[in-house]
C-alpha cells in the first residue's frame, strides 16, 4: 500500500512537474515537485523510503530531462536520506520545521546538483542563489500545504461529522 | 526476516554507488575515455600495481635468501681460495728472498779472495745462553773446527767442535764466549770484538781513549785471530763512551742479522795461529 502510494506520488509529481515546466517556462519561479515529493515522503516514512524515492524520482527526472542520468538521482537520494534521518531524530511534525526542512533541502539539493554538474562538466561552480531561494520558498510552501491538506483535510471532515452527530443527540 | 530499515546506511551507500557507476558510464574524461573505464582501469591498475609489488617483493626476498645461501657458500670457497693464495704468495715471496740471498752468497763466493763453501742453517741452539747454530756442512765437506763463517752481511762466527760428517756447529759472534780480532775501518785502530748480553750484542774492547771513534764507523775483522779473514765487516759503532781506564767502551751493532740467518759461507782456508797484526796500532 505504501509502495503504491510512493510510486503514485512520484508519478504525480513528475506529471505535474512536466506540466508546470511548460507553463512556467518563462517565469522566474521554478518549483521542483519531485524534490517536494521526496522530502514529503522522507519526512512521512523515514530514510529508506526517502532515499529510494529520491533515487527513483531523480533517475526518472534525469531520464526525462535528457541529461546525464544519475546526477539528479544522486542528489535526491542524498536529500531523501538526510531528511529521513533528520526526521527520525527531531520533531518535525509542525509547520515551521517542515518549511525549514523543505527550504534547506532545496538549497542542499541545488548545491549538490550544481556541484556534480561542475565536477563532471569541468566548469565553475556557480549556483543561482536568488532563483534557488525563490524555488526553496515555493517548494516549502507547496510541501507544507501538502502536509496540511493531507493531515487536516480528512481529519477535519471526520471531526465535523462527529461534532454534528454529537449535537443532534443532545438536542433530541 | 531481514528488516531493510536497519540497513539504512548500506542501502544509501549502495544506491549512491550504483548511481556513481551509472554516471561514470555516461561521462567521458578529457582524453575521450569513458569515466567508468578510466576509473575501473585506474582502480585495477592500482590493484595490479599492489599485487605486482607484493609479488616482486616476495620474489626479491626469496631471491635474496637464495642468493644469500649461494653467497655464503661462495664466500666460504673464496675465503679458502684467498687463504691458499696467501700461502702460495708467502711461499713465492720466501723463494724470491731465498734466491736473492743465494745470489748474494754466490756473488760473495765468486768475488771473494778466500775459498768458501755454502751452507744452510738447519738448526738453532736449544740453550738460549749458548748462541750457536747448526749448518748442513761437516767434515765430509772439508769443514773443520775454527773455520770462519761469514754471510753477505759480514762475519757470522766460527766452527766449533765437534764436527760430524754432514753437520757442524757455528758459534755466533754474539755469543758471550765469542771474540774476534777487529779494527776500525776508518782509523785502522785495532781491538777485539766480543759478544755480550746486551743490546747491541757486540762490544769492542781494547780501543784507546785517545782513538778517534765515531758512531757509524765500520768495524771489520783484523785477521789477527787467525780465524776470520781480514777486512770482512763485523758491524758498525752504535755508541761510544769514554771508559774509566785506558780504553773506550764501544757498542757495536752486528752487520749480520742473526735472527734471520739461513744461508752462510764457510771459509775453507785452514785457520792459522793467532799473531800480532801489524795493522793494529
Amino acid at each position: 500500500m505504501k509502495s503504491a502510494a510512493v510510486i503514485l506520488a512520484i508519478v504525480a509529481a513528475l506529471a505535474l512537474q512536466t506540466t508546470l515546466s511548460g507553463l512556467l517556462a518563462g517565469g522566474a519561479i521554478a518549483v521542483n515537485l519531485v524534490l517536494v515529493a521526496v522530502v514529503y515522503l522522507a519526512l512521512s516514512y523515514g530514510a529508506v523510503t526517502g532515499l529510494m524515492t529520491g533515487m527513483i524520482g531523480g533517475l526518472a527526472q534525469d531520464a526525462l530531462a535528457g541529461g546525464i542520468v544519475g546526477l539528479g538521482g544522486m542528489s535526491k537520494t542524498l536529500i531523501g536520506f538526510l531528511v529521513g534521518v533528520l526526521g527520525a531524530q527531531f520533531n518535525l511534525s509542525t509547520t515551521l520545521p517542515r518549511l525549514v526542512m523543505f527550504v534547506a533541502a532545496t538549497f542542499v539539493h541545488q548545491i549538490v546538483f550544481e556541484g556534480l554538474h561542475a565536477m563532471i562538466g569541468g566548469r565553475h561552480f556557480s549556483p543561482q542563489w536568488t532563483a534557488t531561494f525563490l524555488q526553496a520558498l515555493a517548494n516549502g510552501l507547496i510541501g507544507v500545504t501538502a502536509f496540511l491538506l493531507v493531515e487536516n483535510g480528512p481529519g477535519a471532515l471526520q471531526r465535523r461529522r462527529m461534532r454534528r452527530a454529537s449535537l443532534g443527540k443532545r438536542r433530541y | 526476516m531481514l528488516d531493510i530499515r536497519k540497513r539504512t546506511g548500506w542501502i544509501f551507500f549502495g544506491a549512491m554507488m550504483a548511481q556513481i557507476l551509472l554516471i561514470s558510464a555516461q561521462v567521458q574524461t578529457k582524453s575521450g575515455v569513458r569515466a567508468l573505464q578510466a576509473v575501473t582501469f585506474e582502480v585495477f591498475s592500482r590493484i595490479e600495481f599492489g599485487t605486482a609489488s607484493v609479488v616482486s617483493g616476495v620474489r626479491r626476498v626469496w631471491g635474496g635468501y637464495i642468493g644469500l645461501r649461494g653467497a655464503k657458500a661462495e664466500n666460504e670457497a673464496l675465503r679458502q681460495r684467498v687463504a691458499a693464495l696467501e700461502v702460495q704468495l708467502q711461499q713465492e715471496h720466501a723463494l724470491a728472498m731465498r734466491s736473492e740471498r743465494l745470489q748474494m752468497l754466490l756473488d760473495m763466493k765468486t768475488h771473494g779472495t778466500v775459498p768458501t763453501l755454502a751452507a744452510e742453517v738447519i738448526a738453532g741452539n736449544p740453550d738460549p745462553v749458548m748462541r750457536t747454530v747448526t749448518i748442513n756442512r761437516g767434515s765430509g765437506d772439508g769443514v773443520s773446527a775454527d773455520m770462519a763463517v761469514i754471510a753477505p752481511g759480514g762475519v757470522v762466527g766460527r766452527i766449533i767442535g765437534p764436527v760430524v760428517r754432514h753437520a757442524a756447529r757455528v758459534q755466533l759472534l754474539i755469543d758471550r764466549n765469542a771474540a774476534a780480532g777487529a779494527m776500525m775501518e776508518r782509523t785502522r785502530a785495532g781491538g777485539m770484538v766480543v759478544g755480550v748480553e746486551a743490546n747491541p750484542p757486540l762490544r769492542m774492547e781494547l780501543v784507546s781513549n785517545l782513538t778517534d771513534v765515531k758512531p757509524g764507523d765500520a768495524v771489520v775483522a783484523s785477521g789477527v785471530d787467525g780465524i776470520f779473514p781480514k777486512g770482512y765487516l763485523i758491524g758498525r759503532v752504535e755508541r761510544v763512551d769514554r771508559g774509566t781506564g785506558l780504553y773506550r767502551t764501544i757498542s757495536v751493532r752486528p752487520g749480520v742479522e742473526f735472527s734471520s740467518l739461513e744461508e752462510v759461507l764457510v771459509v775453507l782456508s785452514s785457520p792459522r795461529p793467532a799473531s800480532r797484526d801489524e795493522d793494529v796500532k
